[in-house]
């Protein structure tokens, strides 16, 4: 057998055969878009019918963190994730932990209950919290009537389009952290429950002393991941405001911001700059979580 | 047999209380969905609302399902899904295979790249991936829907972790008697992680059902859309149908929903999967 590189053989290439399909695959569509985001980004004025540029500079970095829309979209995001990220942890963690509490019975079919909205199609189901927030007819106001609250215009004034897709994702985004919650619960030992209950600690001290330490890398994987999911928020916006970005833009988001501009307006360049920042950004959240949950093994 | 304390039984009457009254407000969409498609153009208006409909409109189903072509729509969709899971499942056998138990030169750093590219969000590539479908000339077909999504890191990654619980001397043993590497994949070890392969099944079956953005934007012709693009169309013409809109609306949904209840254990597993290996 002939000797390739060193001391391997030609047939020991063989094996990448079957990563073949695969990687011809990840190049195309993932390394080299990832290039060519990066590459268009400093490239002023890129047309798309042949290629052509201005030149090579930062033109689009400062047109971009000049343009209102795209700083509104990273104001809209860092609102939306203080609210929507802490409130459906706190609340998931409340409703993982009595889940496991449950008889088996009941434990299956309230995992299956909570979990509906993350197999849903956000299109479909935002359009029906569409009708929920409609102001005239909507289901939430009715509610709101029983407290003296007059009818909310959610939908339709600047104010509440933010609030009212805040108030959709808490609802679409627990149904992931309460799951990873419950397979978190299911892995700590028994022996620590059952030397608290033998030294009858209260059970809310059970809670805030074993539960929660024991469950840190998981809660703050939910953190991050819905600290990285906000940046891409973007079909519930499109489903609840019939395709636009909420009244006067109210409602933008980085990857409608993406979207809007180049399939949109066909400025090419702005938007991949939008990309790329959108790419740093979670770069830096994915590290952060590696680097804070690397911890446990240790 | 031992009596529950007084004190017990009230926290077990409050925490299903808890517990029923989440997952009432984790249906109402679901419930409030299916109770608006079957009202009639006046119960949709009525205040205080109607909850349950005097008599049934099913024909609002019907109503809709004509009103635009939802029946091309839905065939689309189960064309692009069944034909986009049929090649992910075999991409990833393929790749899974070959980083668990081929001996490849350099293997640590093709793994160690390819796992890298599960950080770039997949929203900063459209720009170009839709740049290169143009240049294809595969705007308004299939392949444009099919062919970005037929591999899968996440899933190769997956199914990896289970193909390397196969213990090598299985491996090895084979190759003593003459078992060629494609034979030992396809008799010994996809029969033996059929769990795992029909888990990225079910959840390319959801992803793919539901996924919007990318349909959105390589499709212009009406009848190359799928359901959920369709359906946002479908939105605006309908106009104040809230009826209909609803009708339509379970059409894309209450499919992938029985779906998923019929292999729920292998959805749950596989997406707590990516919760604990974190």
């Amino acid at each position: 057998m002939k000797k390739l590189f060193g001391h391997y053989r030609l047939r020991d290439f063989k094996g990448y055969l079957y990563l073949m399909p695969a990687l011809i695959i990840l190049l195309v569509f993932t390394a080299y878009p990832l290039f060519k985001a990066f590459l268009m980004s400093f490239q002023e004025d890129y047309s798309i019918i042949n290629g052509s540029y201005d030149g090579i500079n930062l033109e689009n970095y400062r047109e971009l963190f000049e343009d209102d829309d795209f700083l509104k979209a990273l104001t809209n995001t860092s609102i939306y994730v203080v609210f929507v990220v802490p409130i459906s942890i706190v609340l998931s963690l409340m409703v993982a932990v009595l889940i496991n509490n449950c008889g088996k019975r009941s434990k299956g079919i309230f995992q299956t209950l909570y979990f509906l909205p993350y197999v849903t199609s956000v299109i479909a189901i935002g359009i029906v919290w569409s009708w929920i927030f409609n102001s005239n007819y909507g289901l939430l106001n009715y509610f709101l009537s029983f407290f003296g609250i007059d009818p909310i215009p959610w939908l339709n004034e600047p104010d509440y389009a933010l609030p009212a897709l805040i108030i959709f994702s808490i609802w679409k985004s627990m149904a992931f952290n309460i799951l990873i919650f419950l397979s978190g619960l299911s892995m700590i030992s028994q022996d620590i429950y059952q030397a608290a209950r033998i030294d009858s600690t209260p059970r809310l001290r059970v809670f805030f002393r074993i539960t929660v330490p024991q469950l840190k890398p998981i809660i703050v994987y939910a953190f991050m991941m819905g600290f990285i999911n906000a940046f891409k928020v973007y079909n519930e916006v499109f489903s609840l405001f019939q395709g636009k970005a909420g009244p006067a833009d109210s409602a933008i988001t980085v990857v409608y911001y993406i979207y809007d501009k180049f399939y949109n307006s066909a400025d090419y360049g702005v938007a991949s700059s939008a990309a790329v920042v959108l790419f740093i950004i979670i770069m830096v959240l994915t590290m952060i979580q590696r680097y804070v949950t690397r911890d446990k093994e240790a | 047999m031992r009596s529950k304390k007084p004190s017990a039984v009230i926290a077990s009457v409050l925490k299903y209380t808890f517990l029923c009254l989440g997952a009432f407000f984790t249906l109402l969409p679901f419930l409030w969905m299916i109770s608006s498609a079957l009202k009639t153009p006046a119960e949709i208006i009525k205040m205080p609302p109607v909850m349950v409909p005097e008599v049934p409109q099913f024909e609002n189903f019907s109503t809709a399902w004509s009103a635009a072509p939802f029946g091309r729509y839905f065939i689309n969709t189960i064309i692009i899904t069944v034909l986009t899971t049929v090649c992910v499942v075999i991409t990833s056998i393929l790749s899974a295979f070959a980083f668990s138990k081929l001996k490849l030169p350099g293997k640590n750093i093709v793994f160690a790249l390819f796992m890298a590219t599960l950080m770039i969000p997949g929203e900063m590539l459209i720009i170009t991936n839709f740049i290169t479908i143009t240049k294809l000339h595969w705007i308004d077909t299939y392949k444009a829907m099919i062919v970005p999504w037929v591999s899968s890191v996440f899933y190769t990654y997956l199914l990896a972790q289970f193909f390397m619980q196969v213990p090598d001397s299985l491996y090895l043993a084979a190759k003593v008697d003459k078992c060629s590497d494609f034979k030992f994949m396809t008799r010994i070890m996809v029969p033996m992680n059929k769990s795992a392969i029909t888990t990225i099944g079910i959840l390319n079956i959801i992803g793919c059902w539901n996924s919007f953005l990318w349909p959105l934007l390589v499709t212009n012709k009406q009848e190359m859309r799928v359901l959920s693009t369709g359906l946002i169309r479908f939105q605006t013409e309908a106009g104040t149908s809230y009826e209909l809109i609803m009708a339509a609306s379970c059409i894309l949904v209450v499919p992938i929903i029985i779906v998923f209840l019929f292999l729920r254990k292998y959805v749950l597993e596989g997406v707590s999967f990516s919760g604990v290996k974190g």
